[in-house]
């Protein structure tokens, strides 16, 4: 009997630990981030940081580090996915739980959720032999790597998270509502846009924002097929190197306690902070529509 | 019970990996390491009871894992800055640089470009940005789309101290690794892009297909110089050439290799030709 409430005791623990793990994961990477990134700040002035000065860590004569041509590349080429990836994805979850049979779905969702599994290595690569010469060829430019080419990669990259989102809130809108509709002669197409994507609204947007906060964290991908230029960009054909990317470069290279190693800190720190609102408002959202759905 | 016999077994198999392998481990500059690599391959054939292991990466990535202890020997396309000195005496290593050989730093464009050679100063204005479209320089008129590698590379240090003297053209595109630079070149109808001779070379040194490799007309002199003749490096007459140095920090087994392999000079000089670095002359900086 002792043995039996030892082990009970324990693993009831060890459960409580291992949910404990990834909060203070969480904790202690934003502490790091923190300390680290804010010694930045007694070496960089804020408005040099933030400003369009170039991001110039190893400059010829005197280093800048501004990152607001970094931070209008990750926002160009996210946005840029998302244009892409929400009809895309939305379509997909509308069609994939109102409209196919249940076959074709059976197919469709796991097919899509595979998605996921392709390694962004692979994907950044296909950028650059397949995606990059198509640009270039379509649009009569130089060369394919640029904001356009990374804002296609991330759209199929957030595209699994997208749909699979979207389809669970579009799944959890109640019968009666459609019921209602169709009882009142309603076609399937006007039931779908009117009654049943309105009804789970907040669910579409938290996946839309999931969806973003992948695009936006994504590095490997950006990294090899943007082209990684430091230059402002002035649209989505130009060359454009994301934060993500920057501090994937440059980190390796640094030596630890430099203007430079901190400032790289402060780079991530900023992206921490973006992601964790966008999830942030994300998961409230959601919390939301799955109390509509009960 | 059960709790400790697997931590036992955890110890045990813990300690069996302590066997004792003599490793040497060398990482950096991404010009060099093929270079390195056939040295690797024969000095291991000499000495059995070592093995070597080889990572690129770039200049500031080995000198940085040398600095911070996780390696053997570092090698670069350059040598370390005051910086780095500084960092290796406030933390008690010793740097030991060995110069192994130059590698020639060739000048590639897209074929359709239609240049043949370039001066010094042409290339200088090309790389800072002061170019931008090809018809200032009499050749078909288009932008000009800059390939190079990134601030981690000592090959971007060189070319930015030594050609151009200035910063690099915020446009420039700055790709993973050398072979990148190749790729993006081919396909690039503008592109202009520098890298390591082996790089853009067959095995029998004749330029590789869909590049073109241009002539570098020196400062003060009127005719261009080719790369692609080994004459003109071996008698110091093309321009921009980097030294390969490999540093090892002082930790006893770990200086020895560089030493080693120079005292076998001969026998790897032959394959060391095959990736395109030639012989160290120290007038050509």
């Amino acid at each position: 009997m002792l043995i039996r409430h030892f082990w009970d005791q324990f693993w009831q623990k060890a459960l409580a630990a291992s949910a404990g793990v990834a909060v203070l994961t969480l904790g202690g990477i934003f502490l790091l981030l923190l300390t680290n990134g804010w010694k930045a700040f007694s070496q960089i002035p804020l408005s040099e940081f933030f400003s369009a000065a170039a991001w110039n860590p190893a400059a010829y004569e005197t280093p800048t580090f501004g990152i607001g041509a970094m931070l209008m590349s990750t926002l160009l080429v996210t946005l840029g996915a998302m244009a892409i990836a929400v009809p895309l994805g939305l379509g997909t979850a509308a069609f994939m739980s109102e409209l196919a049979p249940a076959r074709l779905r059976n197919l469709l969702k796991p097919s899509v959720e595979m998605l996921a599994a392709v390694p962004s290595v692979v994907i950044g690569f296909l950028g650059i032999v397949l995606v990059g010469p198509f640009l270039a060829r379509v649009f009569h430019l130089p060369n394919g790597l640029n904001a356009l080419n990374g804002a296609i990669l991330l759209a199929v990259m957030s595209l699994p998270t997208l749909v699979s989102i979207a389809e669970d809130a579009i799944h959890a809108v109640p019968k009666a509502y459609k019921e209602a509709s169709y009882a009142l002669g309603a076609t399937r197409w006007e039931t779908l846009l009117r009654v049943t994507l309105p009804s789970c609204r907040s669910g579409l947007i938290a996946a839309i924002m999931l969806g973003m906060g992948r695009a936006i964290g994504e590095t490997m991908t950006v990294l090899m097929a943007t082209g990684n230029a430091t230059a402002m960009p002035n649209g989505l054909f130009d060359p454009v190197r994301t934060l993500t990317a920057t501090v994937a470069i440059e980190m390796g290279e640094t030596p630890q306690g430099t203007a430079h190693y901190y400032a790289l800190f402060a780079c991530a720190l900023v992206l921490f902070v973006i992601t964790l609102l966008i999830n942030v408002a994300a998961e409230r959202l959601a919390a939301s529509y799955r109390k509509k759905g009960q | 019970m059960a709790k400790y016999l697997w931590t036992g077994l955890l110890l045990l198999l813990l300690a069996c990996t302590g066997r004792r392998v003599e490793t040497l481990v060398i990482k950096g500059s991404d010009t060099e390491v093929n270079a390195v690599l056939q040295l690797a391959e024969r000095y291991m054939e000499l000495d059995s009871a070592v093995s070597i292991s080889i990572t690129g990466g770039g200049s500031g990535v080995g000198i940085a894992a040398l600095l911070n202890g996780k390696i053997d020997l570092a090698n670069s396309s350059r040598e370390l800055n005051s910086h780095e000195l500084q960092y290796a005496e406030q933390h008690g290593l010793r740097i030991v640089p060995h110069v192994l050989a130059a590698d020639a730093l060739v000048i590639i464009t897209h074929p359709s470009v239609g240049l043949d050679s370039l001066d010094m100063t042409q290339l200088a204005g090309l790389f800072a940005g002061d170019v931008t479209d090809w018809q200032a320089l009499g050749a078909r008129p288009g932008p000009v789309s800059l390939y190079g590698r990134q601030s981690n590379s000592g090959t971007f240090m060189y070319f930015r101290d030594k050609v151009l003297g200035r910063d690099f053209s915020p446009t420039l595109k700055q790709m993973n690794g050398t072979a990148q630079i190749i790729e993006a070149v081919r396909n690039d109808p503008g592109a202009i892009g520098y890298v390591g001779l082996g790089y853009a070379t067959e095995p029998d040194g004749s330029p590789r297909a869909g590049i073109r490799v241009l002539g570098i007309v020196p400062a003060g002199q009127t005719a261009a110089v080719s790369p692609l003749h080994r004459d003109n490096l071996t008698q110091g007459n093309y321009p921009p050439c980097a030294p390969s140095t490999s540093s090892a920090s002082a930790k006893p087994g770990a200086a020895s290799a560089p030493s080693s392999i120079s005292n076998n000079r001969p026998k790897v000089a032959a394959s060391l030709r095959q990736t395109g670095i030639c012989r160290w002359k120290k007038e050509r900086l």
